[in-house]
């Protein structure tokens, strides 16, 4: 007896099956949640013991995270007159008042351009390279592919000191090209390989079609290849982003001004008048933002990724 | 439409030899099938015609221009893929225009054009569905029409019933013959399957171990194969091979078999030595008083007809019989071959010998 049937799961089944997703779900969004809860409490709601679920919500962490603040006597707050306008208030009952921006901006900024610029340099390359090495007849294709997996089998920052010697005699220390350079340099393996294995899955008979049609290699690869490696890419991509965007080793090491990205930054938060953890929060939920939209954006593509093996034969 | 032909064609991958030296013409409008086992060199020498690959050496005129080492969509040639090969990003009218649009034709052009082989077809319901979610069947229809939208000098084809279910295969095959002689393109057809190509050929190529075995009409080639491989490889079941050793002189019409006096179509050419006479299974007649004789193994009975296997001093022979005609197993039944159809082969090299009946076939260049 070697037949069996593919019965409906029961209505037990599927409410098991239902509380395991949700228990998964909340287990792994309850610290970000937590993040979220504590860049809307007081400083002092924030260190409370037992920790606090509810909470007077307030916005004094973005307020500290998005400016620095001096002290001054009440005297000088008598001279200062009315706060004018609502953060104004907010710092001054702590006896503040603003002094300027704060640099959180500035590193944010840095972070979406050294994010963003070595994901688009990965997927160019990886794509060039993966469909070269998917279609054509490269000398030493294997030891080839093999060489470009083993730049990734220590870790990056082993090569850190090396890295930060060649820098600075090429003056790529702290710039945005030298970032973008070295985010690209080490996800480049991902990104050819994970490529490879998706351009490899395409039928090479589509180009072949294309190339019988009137096109050349070049728009058979632009036409026919790249919108049914679409997927492939845009999970390629999100790989990519998601190392350069959270990176923070090579980020302290190389960079301490002009092109310091987030991850750095947001820890010397903490020196800045006593340990602030809502202001802490509030540039780590801020930060969650870009990579959590890039992935919704793309998610389209990463579900039919998962589905399609399964439809194609 | 235009006449194709291959000079002396050959293809090696690094050291393996794909193709060794083809030569043959197709002529214009016929649909012309390249037959063979796989790994025959037969999709080799598909793609070397319409320029996906390039010779090694040798020479391709499609229309009596050298297309050799022209890219593919130098040579106004169309292709039907075996997977199909429909783009999955585009709709089923975005897919047929495809060729047109490469060509910069005028948007209105096109449209006319689509909305013609979308009839010639009968799949103008389904122009504006995703590809993804058609049959076998419609696939193929779409697939012909990117190749007929343009109006191509040529059609190639790359086992395109391979991938249907054998029921639909019948259908589909009788659906691209009709075709065919509708619009008389020249037409080349690569399969694995000996009767596809016997049904649907006005000529066959078959080729072995990228050896152009034998190239003629479908009938001659059943009748009159070149050599044992295409003797076995066509018909179903195959021709029976009974070896022995003997001798024929140059004009000799008779051999020894087994003691048994074989009356063979006059032979043009003499050998001594090691033979096989080549029987079809329809041409063996049970005769009570033939001194030649076979034991029956077994009996398939096939309805009008029955395939009985026989034990006989040369070897094991099946005979195609009416099944009206009584065999049992362990009987010894008398054999008789009807003379005007037997093949001798030369047993060493697998060659047939030319004689009266054949030389027709056999020597024509």
């Amino acid at each position: 007896m070697s037949s069996y049937s593919v019965t409906e799961p029961s209505a037990r089944q599927k409410w098991f099956a239902g509380t395991l997703v949700v228990l998964y779900a909340v287990i792994t969004i309850l610290p970000l949640l937590w993040i979220i809860g504590t860049s809307f409490k007081s400083p002092s709601d924030a260190i409370a013991y037992p920790p606090k679920t509810f909470f007077q919500p307030t916005l004094e962490g973005y307020v500290n995270l998005f400016t620095t603040r001096t002290r001054v006597t009440e005297e000088q707050l008598k001279q200062m007159g009315e706060p004018t306008t609502w953060y104004d208030r907010l710092v001054r009952k702590d006896g503040l008042i603003i002094a300027g921006p704060s640099r959180f901006t500035e590193r944010f900024y840095n972070s979406v351009i050294i994010g963003f610029g070595s994901t688009v340099l990965c997927i160019v390359l990886g794509t060039a390279a993966a469909y070269a090495f998917s279609r054509f007849k490269v000398p030493l294709k294997d030891d080839l592919l093999f060489f470009i997996l083993s730049t990734r089998m220590m870790p990056p920052i082993a090569v850190a000191i090396p890295i930060f010697l060649m820098f600075r005699s090429l003056g790529l220390n702290d710039t945005h090209a030298g970032m973008i350079l070295l985010y690209t340099a080490v996800n480049l393996s991902l990104s050819v390989w994970l490529l490879k294995g998706f351009i490899d899955e395409i039928p090479i008979e589509y180009e072949e079609a294309a190339l019988i049609d009137g096109y050349t290699r070049f728009q058979a690869f632009y036409k026919v290849v790249l919108p049914q490696a679409a997927t492939g890419i845009a999970s390629t991509a999100i790989f990519c982003l998601i190392f350069a965007w959270n990176e923070y080793a090579f980020a302290v090491l190389l960079t301490s001004g002009t092109a310091q990205t987030a991850p750095p930054f947001i820890p010397t938060i903490i020196g800045v008048g006593g340990q602030d953890w809502p202001a802490v929060a509030a540039g780590a939920t801020l930060f969650l933002v870009p990579v959590m939209v890039f992935t919704i954006l793309l998610r389209k593509h990463l579900l039919r990724g998962i589905t399609f093996g399964a439809v194609r034969k | 439409m235009a006449q194709i032909r291959i000079e002396n064609v050959r293809k090696e991958f690094g050291a393996f030899t794909a193709v060794q030296s083809s030569t043959f013409t197709v002529e214009d409008g016929e649909f012309f099938m390249l037959l063979g086992p796989s790994g025959c060199g037969k999709t080799t020498t598909l793609r070397m015609m319409a320029g996906l690959e390039l010779p090694t050496s040798g020479r391709i005129y499609i229309g009596g221009e050298e297309v050799g080492m022209k890219r593919a969509s130098e040579r106004d040639i169309a292709f039907v893929f075996q997977m199909f090969a429909l783009y999955p990003h585009m709709n089923v009218r975005k897919n047929i225009s495809y060729p047109l649009v490469s060509q910069g034709m005028k948007k209105a052009e096109v449209a006319t054009r689509v909305a013609e082989v979308a009839k010639i077809l009968r799949i103008e319901g389904i122009l504006d569905k995703p590809v993804g979610g058609l049959s076998g069947g419609d696939r193929q229809r779409v697939a012909l029409g990117r190749a007929i939208v343009r109006n191509p000098k040529a059609f190639f084809m790359d086992e395109p019933l391979g991938a249907l279910d054998a029921e639909f295969r019948e259908h589909m095959a009788g659906e691209l013959r009709a075709l065919h002689d509708r619009m008389g393109a020249t037409t080349v057809y690569v399969t694995h399957d000996q009767l596809e190509a016997m049904q649907m050929g006005d000529k066959i190529v078959v080729m072995n171990h990228g050896v152009t075995e034998q190239f003629g009409r479908p009938q001659q080639i059943y009748d009159w194969p070149a050599t044992k491989f295409v003797a076995k490889f066509i018909g179903s079941p195959p021709m029976n091979f009974l070896e022995f050793d003997g001798m024929i002189g140059v004009g000799g019409d008779s051999i020894d078999l087994s003691g048994k006096k074989v009356k063979v179509p006059a032979s043009r050419e003499g050998r001594a030595g090691s033979l096989t006479l080549g029987v079809r299974p329809e041409h063996i007649r049970f005769v009570d008083d033939s001194a030649y004789r076979g034991r029956v193994i077994a009996v398939e009975y096939l309805g009008t007809t029955q395939i009985v296997t026989l034990d006989t001093p040369n070897g094991e022979l099946k005979a195609r019989t009416p099944s009206s005609q009584a065999a049992r197993a362990d009987e010894l039944i008398g054999l008789d071959f009807d003379a005007r159809t037997l093949t001798l082969f030369n047993a060493e090299t697998g060659r047939a010998l030319v004689s009266e009946a054949n030389e027709g076939v056999l020597r024509r260049g």
